[in-house]
């Protein structure tokens, strides 16, 4: 079978989604297929006229890859494509839609507020931020709402401390939200198919529990899987993940970032696209679960062929 | 809990097809990174990998205006003078010329390198030079020969981006002194050497640019080099003196003389090298210090390279016999000025009032400092998103600090470019610096440099008080612009 592996991209993640992409085109060639590594820049929709794949994986992460983007492109081009459809693309890359989405579904999700750059230019809503304040409490996390990875993600421990965390997320995105932060055990939760494959869990030292470097440095933040819980929360973490990638229709495959606090896990998003370096942690996830990683691909491979075309909107 | 694509496998960017590199890192399954992780040695712990790096990597797309870089133009060298001098040297010296040399290179290069250091009023003895691959490998070589973990070295604040994980390789506890528009503050080294021999502490050696300093452009002033010295023999501390950019002065002014000059030669280690003034691709540096110094300096690069590329070495002697590698400089140095009055212009018309930015003489870089609540990792994702490109100040600091500056090169891009560049960066710092002022509906303070004029600009809120009362260490800011 002829698969195009769509990698690289223009986000800030393409250094990571060269790597996904490098690993999968491994896999899918060691089982067989005839592999197309396609970079995702301005000759793509020709690439794939030309090459005319039977199914493309998308090994894209960030905006443009994992938001919908290039999945509007293969539906229109009739081309069957890894992992969830253009909806649940779009909802899980925005981080805004993903909460109200699971908040609707009934699923657990800090509170938060939401703005764009233009609610404080022409709105005024400085004057809202100490509402903010005391409906979340501190410290609160500032994100921005479409960025895949944690760059720009603040802590702010203090009202002094927002202003600049703000302005640092809206160099991301135009528009962040400011989350109440949760306290608890990290976790992460893979979904092949719809279910929940064994979580893995995320120990950063102390020092580093605000770190965003400390994430990308092997030795810093040590990763168990099957992460050691108890069996009722296992399940609690296990539903948590299925219902928010229900909620958000996500397909495929994707992974939930949950933190477990003392009350029950609480969704913070869903990633439509997960990382599938050596390092990730869904392959690590369905290694636990005895899937090998040529198996893993593979597997997200059938699922896409499964799946119906979507119908042109409008 | 965020994305945590791990980026621990692979640590340089390819020069080729970065594909290529994480096709290779892609083999590489997690069980294996932990099995090596259990085989580093510590100083690799200390190799900081950095979210930054993702972003620069970026910053490579041909479609970016990178002001990111510090390449000199090779474009201007003839390629009929290249092709003749290796024409030469392959009819006359083919055999020697891939032979190995001698680990403290030829003589003949050493004439080449004395005729350089002439040029800036020094006069070394030949038997004190060791011909190196580089300008960086002298600064690793002086770091291997003096720097046992725990050492501490003192350099500047910020320092050259390049230095900084030479010293975290060998463990240094290093101290950074701040600078102003006159170089390192030299009464704030003092004050860090006094409270070093307090706790019966000293610095093995303090690394320093003295002139068109890599990244803030400013250049050590004489009094301050007559201090410097003075400290160095007083203290009995070595001096590192890393001179790349000595001879790419832009403005009428007399020459400084280099600290080497001034020392004479026993508490000052020279570092100099032809990347900027020849070519970076040759790999040629060099490395001046007195004899006790130079044999471990010998006995380490023994150890690292045996001696330097002989067929650089060959090149670099024809390249000086031709003796017109000075009318070179000035065509460089024509081309450079030209660029640094672009530059400099440019950020007077489209950075905005809060930025300040230093005016350097010569050399390869502007340093911009910006209101400190910007953070310039995050802005230059965002300017990435126009396509144009700096380095985060933050690479110049080995504590994190220096986030809300940035580096600009003006050597490697067209005028145009340069021009378009930083109208593109004083748009995205403009529209952040709007947005916090709307959040916090204030007008913070600039960060006010000693040397700004009284009232020059709003008034003075927290940063700025906090700047005043910098310590040994700090960042120190620059002239306001158009002073």
């Amino acid at each position: 079978m002829k698969v195009a592996v769509l990698r690289g991209g223009r986000s800030l993640e393409r250094q990571v989604s060269l790597r996904s992409g490098a690993r999968v085109e491994d896999a899918l060639t060691a089982l067989g297929h005839d592999v197309v590594p396609l970079d995702a820049d301005d000759s793509l929709v020709a690439a794939l006229k030309s090459e005319r794949p039977d199914v493309t994986f998308v090994a894209l992460h960030g905006p443009g890859g994992e938001d919908g983007t290039v999945q509007e492109l293969l539906e229109i081009l009739g081309i069957p494509y890894t992992g969830s459809g253009v909806a649940a693309c779009v909802r899980s890359m925005d981080k805004v839609l993903a909460k109200h989405e699971m908040r609707a579904a009934g699923v657990p999700t800090p509170d938060w507020f939401a703005f764009n750059a233009t609610a404080f230019r022409e709105l005024g809503a400085a004057e809202a931020l100490a509402d903010i304040h005391s409906q979340l409490g501190f410290p609160l996390v500032v994100k921005p709402a479409a960025q895949g990875s944690s760059l720009g993600v603040r802590f702010a421990a203090a009202e002094g401390e927002v202003p600049e965390a703000l302005v640092g997320a809206f160099s991301y995105d135009d528009r962040v939200l400011l989350e109440r932060h949760v306290s608890g055990r990290e976790l992460a939760v893979s979904i092949l198919a719809g279910d929940p494959l064994p979580p893995v869990e995320a120990l950063p030292k102390e020092e580093d529990r605000f770190d965003y470097e400390a994430r990308y440095e092997i030795g810093r933040t040590e990763y168990v899987c099957p992460a050691e819980i108890g069996a009722a929360e296992a399940t609690a973490v296990a539903d948590a993940a299925a219902a928010a990638y229900r909620a958000l229709g996500c397909d495929g495959f994707g992974r939930v970032d949950l933190i477990l606090a003392d009350d029950g896990p609480e969704v913070i998003e869903v990633n439509a696209i997960p990382g599938l370096t050596d390092t990730s942690l869904t392959p690590m996830a369905a290694e636990a679960a005895g899937i090998g990683f040529e198996q893993l691909c593979g597997r997200i491979v059938e699922l896409a062929l499964e799946r119906p075309r979507l119908a042109p909107s409008g | 809990m965020p994305e945590r694509h791990d980026q621990a496998a692979g640590s340089q960017r390819s020069a080729g097809d970065p594909a290529t590199a994480s096709h290779r890192r892609a083999h590489t399954r997690a069980r294996d990174l932990e099995r090596y992780a259990g085989l580093f040695a510590e100083r690799t712990r200390v190799m900081r990998s950095s979210a930054m790096r993702d972003l620069m990597e970026i910053t490579a797309r041909p479609d970016v205006i990178s002001l990111a870089g510090g390449l000199p133009d090779t474009s201007t060298f003839p390629p009929e003078t290249f092709a003749a001098q290796m024409t030469r040297i392959a009819q006359e010296s083919a055999a020697e010329a891939l032979q190995y040399g001698p680990t403290e290179g030829f003589d003949r290069t050493k004439g080449c390198i004395r005729e350089v250091m002439v040029a800036e009023g020094m006069d070394p003895d030949p038997d004190d030079i060791i011909v190196t691959t580089g300008g960086q490998q002298a600064i690793d070589l002086v770091a291997k020969t003096f720097v046992d973990p725990g050492d501490v070295v003192i350099c500047e604040g910020p320092t050259y981006p390049g230095v900084v994980p030479v010293l975290c390789s060998y463990q240094a506890e290093t101290i950074q002194v701040g600078i102003d528009d006159d170089g390192m503050r030299v009464d704030e080294l003092d004050e860090v050497l006094d409270r070093l021999a307090a706790g019966g502490r000293r610095p093995k050696f303090i690394y320093s640019v003295p002139s068109f300093q890599n990244p803030a452009g400013v250049t050590l002033s004489a009094e301050r080099r007559r201090r410097l010295v003075e400290i160095a023999r007083e203290r009995e501390v070595l001096v590192i003196e890393d001179n790349p950019y000595g001879l790419l002065r832009y403005e009428e002014a007399q020459a400084l003389d280099p600290l080497y000059k001034l020392d004479g030669g026993d508490y000052v280690i020279y570092v100099g090298t032809l990347s900027k003034i020849l070519s970076p691709g040759i790999r040629l540096g060099w490395l001046c210090a007195p004899p006790p110094v130079m044999e471990k300096i010998v006995l380490g690069k023994q150890a690292t390279d045996l001696c330097t590329s002989t067929l650089t070495q060959y090149f670099v002697a024809e390249y000086f016999a031709e003796g017109r590698w000075r009318e070179y400089v000035s065509d460089l140095i024509g081309i450079y000025r030209d660029r640094r009055d672009t530059m400099l212009d440019a950020l007077d018309q489209h950075f905005p009032g809060q930025a300040t930015w230093t005016r350097p003489g010569g050399g390869l870089f502007v340093w911009a400092t910006l209101p400190d609540y910007l953070d310039t990792t995050d802005l230059l994702a965002k300017a990435l998103r126009r396509e144009v490109a700096f380095v985060p100040g933050a690479a110049a600091y080995l504590d994190g600090s220096g986030t809300n500056a940035m580096r600009l090169n003006f050597s490697g891009s067209k005028p145009e470019e340069i021009r378009e560049g930083i109208r593109r960066i004083g748009q995205v710092i403009a529209e952040q610096v709007e947005l916090f002022e709307t959040i916090t509906g204030e007008h913070r303070a600039v960060t006010h440099s000693p040397l700004a004029s009284p009232g020059s600009g709003p008034a003075s809120g927290s940063a700025a008080d906090a700047r005043t009362a910098a310590g040994p260490g700090d960042v120190v800011p620059f002239r306001k612009r158009g002073e």
